[in-house]
């Protein structure tokens, strides 16, 4: 699956967020939008997920154009920067939950979503916690049920929105490998907003840095650290450490 | 010793002010013998009044809830041109005296107002009958629900609904599985409150029912009838049956919350 962003532009109000944006999304690939708060990662990440609209430009996905179509028909899943779990299900339930609206036509079995949701709670190493409610979770253990939650459809990309936030400093480290393992392994390409470099580094095969509505630059984290691409991306990396 | 005064306080205010009327009800409409409160309950004209309250409130309090739950949805969730304006509105009831609210009815749906005059060749008439009780009781209660569901939608969920429609959720199912868990305490609590204004209003239905005996008497109308007749036993028996209806209604709420689909665990 390859996602082609084409010159997305988006306004609210009169401020312009976006001034034309394109990036490529290769498949399987792990993209980092890296920048300041007010850069327009979020709002750039909320297009992509069906969330907002653009005003402007085009998303392809695979040669489809995907501009207009519904947000629950793109088979994305997302991991919001809260988590966003259904606060009065179960975890079980909650990682269920987009195999139990499919349309009738195609929805699995009951028996086929519970061995379903079973195979991701192995995966995310909640076995034993799938019949908690998000408030008994840890920070942590919330962050792999929604990312559960979100590989559940078998997205055709995955999208998450400062993953790690919500997490203090130690298991904010501790997630990072698991995160791009369960990426991996679920052979999804993946777009991540966040505004910590180390982060970024870490995680990411390319790095998009947005300033001020553009992307400054796109490219390995290598290339950037070696040749940043201007005097102010240089700024712009090191200052956002 | 604070505590203890506070605890005393409220106990002798919760008494006196809400305990004791409560029980004087009762108290006098047995006075004179059980069997003189079952013949003023199978009354005829008492036995209508309780017929009609009971059908108005039913019609009145499904309308309200979708509509309150709408609004509440609306208002919460999506930013329009009139938003203010709506959010005003909808408070009108409160603020409005009942009897004026009955008047404004009369002289908009009225035989001789705009609207009840062009329906009346058609042989329609909206006043002194059920359906101008149930118009002026949907007017009277329409803010209950909104009022109590809105500050929930306010604070919670947005998210929830979005990660809804991410994961391929219908706008019924993100209503379904997604929202109304979520504000089910309050809508049972709106639902309440709505049910026992709508049984329990006086002054609007005062005016719009034309008050034909044993035809277009509610509960309340009813009694205040039977007692201005030096009914005393009639009017308190028809008001033990207000009461039991309001008791009801608080039932009701207790099991929504009890077998509702809430289900939240707070650790």
């Amino acid at each position: 699956m390859t996602l082609e962003v084409q010159d997305i532009h988006k306004s609210i109000g009169e401020t312009e967020i976006l001034k034309g944006v394109s990036l490529t999304v290769e498949a399987g690939e792990f993209v980092a939008l890296l920048g300041p708060s007010g850069s327009g990662k979020t709002t750039l990440l909320n297009i992509v997920a069906g969330l907002a609209h653009a005003d402007q430009g085009r998303l392809m996905l695979d040669g489809e154009d995907i501009t207009r179509l519904p947000s629950g028909q793109r088979h994305f899943g997302m991991v919001f920067q809260n988590y966003a779990l259904f606060r009065h299900m179960t975890v079980a339930e909650n990682v269920g939950f987009g195999l139990k609206v499919m349309p009738a036509a195609s929805r699995p079995s009951r028996a086929e979503i519970a061995t379903r949701v079973a195979d991701l709670l192995d995966m995310v190493e909640l076995p034993h916690l799938a019949d908690r409610f998000p408030a008994q979770l840890s920070g942590g253990q919330r962050q792999r049920v929604a990312m559960a939650r979100a590989l559940a459809i078998r997205p055709r990309l995955l999208l998450m929105d400062e993953p790690f936030s919500a997490l203090d400093t130690q298991v904010r480290h501790s997630l990072r490998g698991e995160v791009r393992a369960l990426q991996r392994k679920a052979g999804v390409a993946a777009i991540m907003v966040t505004h910590d470099r180390g982060e970024a580094w870490a995680l990411a095969d390319r790095i998009a840095v947005m300033d001020h509505g553009r992307i400054v630059q796109f490219d390995r984290p290598e290339a950037l650290s070696e040749n940043p691409a201007s005097e102010a991306v240089r700024t712009l990396v090191e200052g956002i450490a | 010793m604070l505590r203890r005064f506070l605890i005393g306080l409220a106990l002798a205010f919760l008494g006196l002010m809400v305990l004791l009327p409560v029980l004087a009800i009762f108290t006098r409409a047995f006075a004179d013998g059980a069997a003189a409160y079952i013949a003023a309950i199978i009354e005829p004209e008492t036995l209508a009044a309780i017929r009609l309250t009971v059908v108005a409130a039913v019609i009145v309090v499904p309308l309200n809830i979708v509509f309150g739950t709408a609004a509440a949805w609306l208002v919460a969730r999506y930013r329009f041109w009139g938003r203010r304006a709506l959010l005003i509105l909808i408070e009108l009831p409160f603020a409005m005296s009942p009897i004026v609210v009955g008047l404004c009815f009369l002289l908009i749906y009225g035989a001789y107002g705009p609207v009840g005059a062009a329906l009346e060749p058609y042989g329609i008439q909206l006043m002194f009958n059920l359906t101008g009780i149930v118009l002026v009781s949907l007017f009277i209660t329409c803010p209950f629900v909104m009022r109590e569901i809105l500050p929930v939608l306010m604070v919670t969920g947005e998210d929830e609904e979005k990660a809804a429609l991410t994961l391929g959720a219908n706008g019924w199912q993100i209503f379904r599985h997604v929202v109304l868990p979520n504000i089910s305490w309050g809508l049972a609590y709106g639902t309440m409150l709505t049910m026992a204004r709508a049984m329990g209003e006086f002054g609007a239905v005062s005016v719009v029912s034309g008050a034909i005996r044993g035809r277009t008497m509610t509960l309340p109308l009813q009694i205040e009838l039977l007692y201005n007749d030096y009914n005393a036993t009639g009017a308190f028996a028809a008001a033990t049956v207000l009461t039991a209806l309001a008791l009801v209604t608080l039932i009701i709420r207790g099991l929504l919350n009890r077998f509702g689909p809430a289900r939240e665990v707070h650790p």
